[in-house]
């Protein structure tokens, strides 16, 4: 909220002054309107005027129409400050949200990062528009009008403020009663929202079991839960329009009652109790659209800190660099040395890894979830930072390159990686400049190109998340995107489980032939997606339980052993 | 009005008939309260021409008399409208409710491959968000067209009654402000609709782009996609202000039309009073009535609106309770028997899941009691069809399925389904407890036989460690169950079944490798003495089948035993071939 007021928007302070003005002027011109009509009454009626009538009314109506003008000028402005500030700041979050490292993304969960860049910069947006126009008239209106009408009468104005106590207890019981209500009520919601989504993804299950019945009832017990706590929830939040309404009417009795006793002991006049009874309905408007304005405040505030969370944390800009470290040995392309790392810096996720690769080698890692494979990539891209030892790549710790530089080595597919929604083309390219033939090319080692023709060309557009692809179709596209610069290095993390054996196949036989000066690190399920591999690495727990080629481990590591039995039943009949 | 949106209209009325005392009692509460308000103005005139006999005259008698019944009109006037309120709550409530249970009912009755067509997102908000947004629009808007039209109506007519001379003013404004609403919502809707979308891409796009953001940063992609954002962010904060400008001048010209109106009567007031054709006492009630009069009337147009978007709504909703469902069983279908033998027989089969585009030709086999049948293809060729043919989701299109040589479209479909246990690679376990979920086949299955059939699947000894062992409740976020447990759950589920049929999918490809190896030998033990149908992803499975089904671009294009297809050198020797090179 402080970065919001103060930073973002400073540089309009002058034009809200303006607006505030501008609204201020508007405002009061409509406060006017009750006071001339009293006066009307109480002066220029009884002195029979009737020159003078047409005068006020006149002013009256010059009143309106300043009023409207001034209103609609002030709030204009205020929505060109607010829409003006908001495209700042929303455009300074996504920045910083894409520059975020790694760690920071876990510690926020992307859902969060995504509520936070869209219902939350919607939430700021409206607040700073409705701030500067009812946040500014209500008050005005509300200070205004019971200033005048102290002037014009304090007694009167005194019967005004004793039931202003009563609305606020109102206001403030109720709410005090229903948030804890409507927090309930979500809670069931979620709950009931959970139930239909688990009962949609269990719907063979619940079919091939029959046990529709079943589900109808647990469903109907959600289903009762929701409806009875909403129920509860709005009946408690109802009372506040017909108490206030009631607040309202009281308190224009009390102005007669009282008006009758001041107007028969002649200390007040017939008009002014007229203008009473007006200004009362503008200052319980502007009431209510005050208790309004607080709901927005502090949904506005709650969503500023959101975002003020985010705006605070570290990104890898911030990144500092090593100074430029070399070492003697320049026979590795990529060398991990003695690698420990742990994500939450309790466990080690990896602990001490060690192994060296030659340019066009390649390595595959093998592993059980969670055995710490896709680990390895993340920190040969430098999405995290080791804890001890160092990586290196042509002999220099990869903590000494810049970031944009470092990653331009890589051609990368991860695990349940993204497909954008936008042309194909583009989703190869990723914004790199690439040549439509470079992408072609990559589309044909990745096995892609059969499919893409089909769809109609690298300039057809993908569904969100590629949802009209099939898996394979998907896996073969990001290999693609991962092929089309000619990286240095590629990474296929668990990108060939949805293809078929012989896709896979004729993928790793193309990328032995065209792609030989790039090496390559492939971390698959399937033993015979990195059978094949220079090296291969066995994982277990962070731990390294095996190194070597194929023949050797199946001859001396136990656990990869078993893989390849269980993996490939026939093979070893066939061999053994 | 179209035809279509009177037809759902009506629909909603009939869930609103329902509860037809109770809603008819919370319109005679909204009468009543929007009545008991609009005599209030009336006596408070009353009481003013008493107090305007001036200084030392004031008759106190009638100002309290006048003063007392305001106080009581004014009070049931607000019990009404708060009883209107609490009534109109519980009746759109009790329509929600019984929405979403129609709703869902229909759900469990749809075809499966609806599932697969649409998606979770859509489905939920149709039965979370669009019912709610039907119920708002009930129980707030209804009563708010009824409480505008008496308002209107009570407050014109007292003005009448009052002076019908100065009721001449509205001739003047309230045209006025109907063509100013007019030209104001005919600029606003369409920019209001063009905010919504604009504001929908940049969000989707912010999602897709915090989604896909480490593939972004490894391509280095951060600088591009940010100035995408900026187009996308400025098209928002523009449509927002186009709206905005527009829409901000509202509440200004409602405020402007009523200070007019204010104004008028003022001075033609003032004008009449000196003509002694009105008191002071019947200008205050006029003013105050006028100010009634002419605020609902803009509230109309946003009613319109509301009831526009709930319409949009209710016919999302009633097209998802419209969807055909399964056709029923036949009206003399049987249960199938205890003495089930587990003979299954494709005879003749065709299907296509669009009538013109047969993927199954003509498929016969015949899978004796306790065999084996493996179906292996590509992913994505279809291997699924098979099996929703077998378990009844859909029916072929000629040829005839048979169960112990009995015809399954005389077997009602309860009785086949629980013929076959089914292990699928998606497991679906629900929010309950350990034992619930592994007896959800079987109600009446003691503790003994679960536990029977955890051990058979290896995962007892893990249950047994779980703080609360079988009464563990499994939810979400709660203990740790990783996706092999899982499958170890979902294959002890199958084993309390003791079915004499089994359908596999053994695809393990996200589980580690020891869990596999366990599962294996589970699902060994599971498809011991039943009739399996097997999605293989392992060659030592294929071999051993029977009967292999080879599936392609979703169509069978081979059947026959391992060495049958290895010699004939076709796609099943190619696929075998293919896995070590």
């Amino acid at each position: 909220m402080k970065r919001i007021l103060g930073y973002y928007l400073k540089p309009y302070y002058l034009r809200m002054a303006m607006g505030f003005f501008i609204k201020f002027t508007g405002t009061i011109m409509d406060l006017l309107l009750p006071w001339a009509l009293a006066h009307m009454i109480d002066v220029v009626i009884p002195e029979n005027r009737s020159g003078d009538i047409i005068k006020w009314g006149l002013f009256m109506v010059f009143c309106s129409v300043v009023a409207v003008v001034f209103n609609i000028v002030a709030n204009r402005m205020a929505a060109r400050v607010a829409s003006d500030a908001i495209y700042t700041i929303r455009q300074d979050l996504f920045s910083k949200v894409m520059y975020l490292s790694n760690s920071q993304v876990d510690w926020f969960t992307r859902p969060s990062l995504i509520s936070r860049l869209t219902s939350d910069t919607y939430n700021v947006h409206q607040m700073l528009s409705r701030m500067q126009r009812l946040g500014v008239r209500s008050p005005i209106l509300l200070i205004g009008g019971l200033s005048i009408t102290m002037m014009l009468h304090p007694a009167l104005a005194g019967v005004l403020l004793c039931t202003l106590p009563l609305l606020a207890a109102v206001v403030i019981g109720v709410s005090k009663k229903s948030i804890p209500l409507f927090s309930l009520y979500q809670d069931s919601l979620d709950r009931f929202v959970r139930l239909v989504r688990e009962d949609v993804a269990g719907i063979r299950v619940i079919k091939a079991l029959s046990k529709e019945e079943f589900e109808r009832q647990r469903y109907d017990k959600a289903n009762r839960q929701v409806v009875e706590k909403e129920r509860l929830a709005t009946i408690t939040t109802a009372v506040t329009n017909p108490a206030m309404n009631l607040f309202l009417n009281l308190g224009l009795v009390g102005v007669i009652f009282v008006g009758a006793y001041r107007v028969n002991a002649g200390l007040t006049q017939v008009g002014k109790i007229l203008a009473f009874m007006t200004y009362f309905t503008i200052i319980l408007n502007a009431l209510l659209s005050i208790s309004k304005m607080f709901v927005l405040i502090s949904k506005g505030t709650a969503s500023a800190s959101r975002m003020e969370k985010v705006f605070s944390a570290e990104d890898s800009r911030t990144l500092k660099l090593l100074e430029k470290e070399w070492t003697d040995e320049k026979d590795c392309h990529i060398e991990f040395d003695h690698v420990s790392f742990s994500y939450n810096k309790k466990r080690n996720n990896l602990e001490d890894i060690s192994f060296c690769l030659k340019r066009g080698e390649t390595l595959g890692i093998i592993g059980a979830t969670g055995a710490g494979k896709s680990t390895v990539a993340n920190l040969l891209m430098r999405f995290y930072d080791v804890d001890q030892g160092a990586i290196r790549i042509d002999g220099k710790d990869i903590r000494s390159m810049d970031l944009k530089t470092l990653r331009q080595k890589f051609g990368a597919v991860f695990q349940n990686d993204v497909i954008f929604e936008d042309s194909i083309m583009e989703n190869i390219s990723m914004g790199r400049n690439l040549t439509k033939e470079q992408a072609q090319e990559a589309a044909c080692y990745a096995r892609a190109e059969e499919f893409i023709r089909d769809k109609g060309g690298l300039e057809e557009a993908l569904d969100v998340r590629g949802a009209n692809l099939s898996g394979g179709q998907k896996q073969r596209l990001l290999i693609a995107r991962a092929l089309a610069s000619k990286p240095e290095i590629l990474i296929l993390d668990d990108s060939s489980s949805a293809l078929d054996y012989k896709t896979d196949a004729a993928l790793r036989k193309g990328l032995k032939e065209r792609y030989s000066q790039t090496t390559c690190i492939i971390i698959a399920q399937r033993i015979s997606s990195i059978m094949n591999a220079d090296h291969i690495l066995v994982l277990d727990e962070g731990r390294c339980i095996g190194y070597g080629t194929h023949e050797k481990l199946m001859a001396d590591c136990e656990v990869y052993g078993e893989i390849g039995k269980s993996q490939m039943g026939i093979e070893v009949e066939v061999n053994g | 009005m179209g035809k279509k949106k009177r037809h759902t209209l009506l629909r909603l009325g009939g869930y609103l008939m329902e509860y037809k005392l109770l809603f008819i009692l919370a319109l005679l509460f909204t009468v009543g309260s929007n009545l008991f308000a609009l005599i209030g103005p009336l006596l408070s005139g009353y009481a003013v021409d008493a107090i305007e006999l001036g200084q030392g005259k004031v008759d106190f008698s009638r100002v309290f008399y006048y003063g007392s019944w305001m106080i009581g009109f004014y009070c049931v006037s607000s019990a009404m409208s708060y009883g209107q309120s609490v009534l109109m709550i519980t009746i759109s409530r009790k329509v929600v409710y019984r929405m979403r249970k129609d709703v869902f009912d229909r759900m469990l009755s749809l075809p499966v491959g609806y599932y697969d067509m649409h998606q979770t997102g859509d489905i939920i908000s149709r039965i979370s968000y669009d019912i709610d947004t039907i119920n708002e629009s009930l129980s707030t808007d209804l009563i708010q067209i009824l409480t505008t039209a008496i308002t209107v109506i009570g407050a014109l007519y007292m003005m009448v009654i009052i002076s019908p001379r100065l009721v001449l003013v509205f001739v003047f404004t309230v045209p006025l402000s109907a063509c100013l609403t007019k030209f104001i919502t005919a600029r606003t809707r369409p920019l209001f609709r063009a905010r919504s979308a604009s504001l929908g891409r940049l969000n989707g796009f912010a999602e897709e782009m915090i989604t896909g953001q480490k593939t972004v940063k490894a391509y280095c992609g951060e600088e591009e996609i940010i100035s995408r954002f900026e187009k996308k962010n400025r098209d928002a904060v523009e449509a927002y202000y186009r709206a905005e400008y527009y829409g901000s001048m509202v509440g200004p010209t409602v405020n402007f039309i009523n200070n007019l109106s204010l104004s008028l009567i003022s001075v033609f007031g003032a004008v009449l009073y000196l003509g002694g054709l009105m008191t002071v006492g019947q200008i205050s009630s006029f003013v105050l009535y006028s100010r009634k009069f002419s605020g609902p009337i803009n509230e109309v147009a946003n009613i319109m609106s509301e009831l526009q978007s709930a319409l949009a709504a209710a016919e999302r909703v009633f097209g998802l309770m419209d969807e055909s469902p399964e056709p029923e069983d036949e009206p003399d279908a049987t249960s199938l028997g205890d003495d089930l033998k587990g003979k299954v027989q494709l005879d003749h089969v065709a299907f296509g899941y669009e009538k013109d585009k047969t993927i199954i030709h003509d498929l016969s086999l015949t899978a004796h009691p306790g065999r084996l049948v493996a179906i292996v293809g590509p992913t994505g060729a279809g291997k699924t069809t098979l099996i929703n043919l077998l378990m009844r989701f859909y029916d072929p299109q000629s040829g005839t399925i048979l169960v112990d040589d009995q015809d399954v479209r005389g077997i009602t479909r309860k009785s086949l389904r629980k013929a076959y246990a089914m292990v699928l690679q998606d497991t679906w376990l629900f929010e309950g407890t350990i034992y619930e979920n592994l007896a959800y086949g079987k109600e009446d299955a003691d503790m003994g036989e679960i536990v029977e059939a955890a051990k058979a699947a290896k995962i007892h000894s893990f249950i047994m460690g779980l703080p609360e062992g079988y009464e563990t409740l499994l939810t979400e976020e709660g203990i740790n169950v990783s996706k092999g447990q899982k499958q170890l759950l979902t294959i002890a589920r199958a084993m309390v079944l003791n079915a004499k049929m089994l359908i596999l999918d053994e695809a393990t490809s996200n589980v580690d490798t020891r869990t596999e190896q366990q599962i294996q030998t589970a699902m060994r033990r599971l498809m011991d003495g039943k009739t399996c149908f097997v999605i293989a992803h392992r060659l030592s499975t294929i071999r051993n089948a029977d009967m292999i089904l080879v599936v392609n671009h979703g169509e069978v294009v081979e059947q026959g035993t391992h060495e049958e297809l290895m010699e004939r050198q076709g796609f099943y020797y190619k696929m075998y071939q293919a896995q070590f090179e």
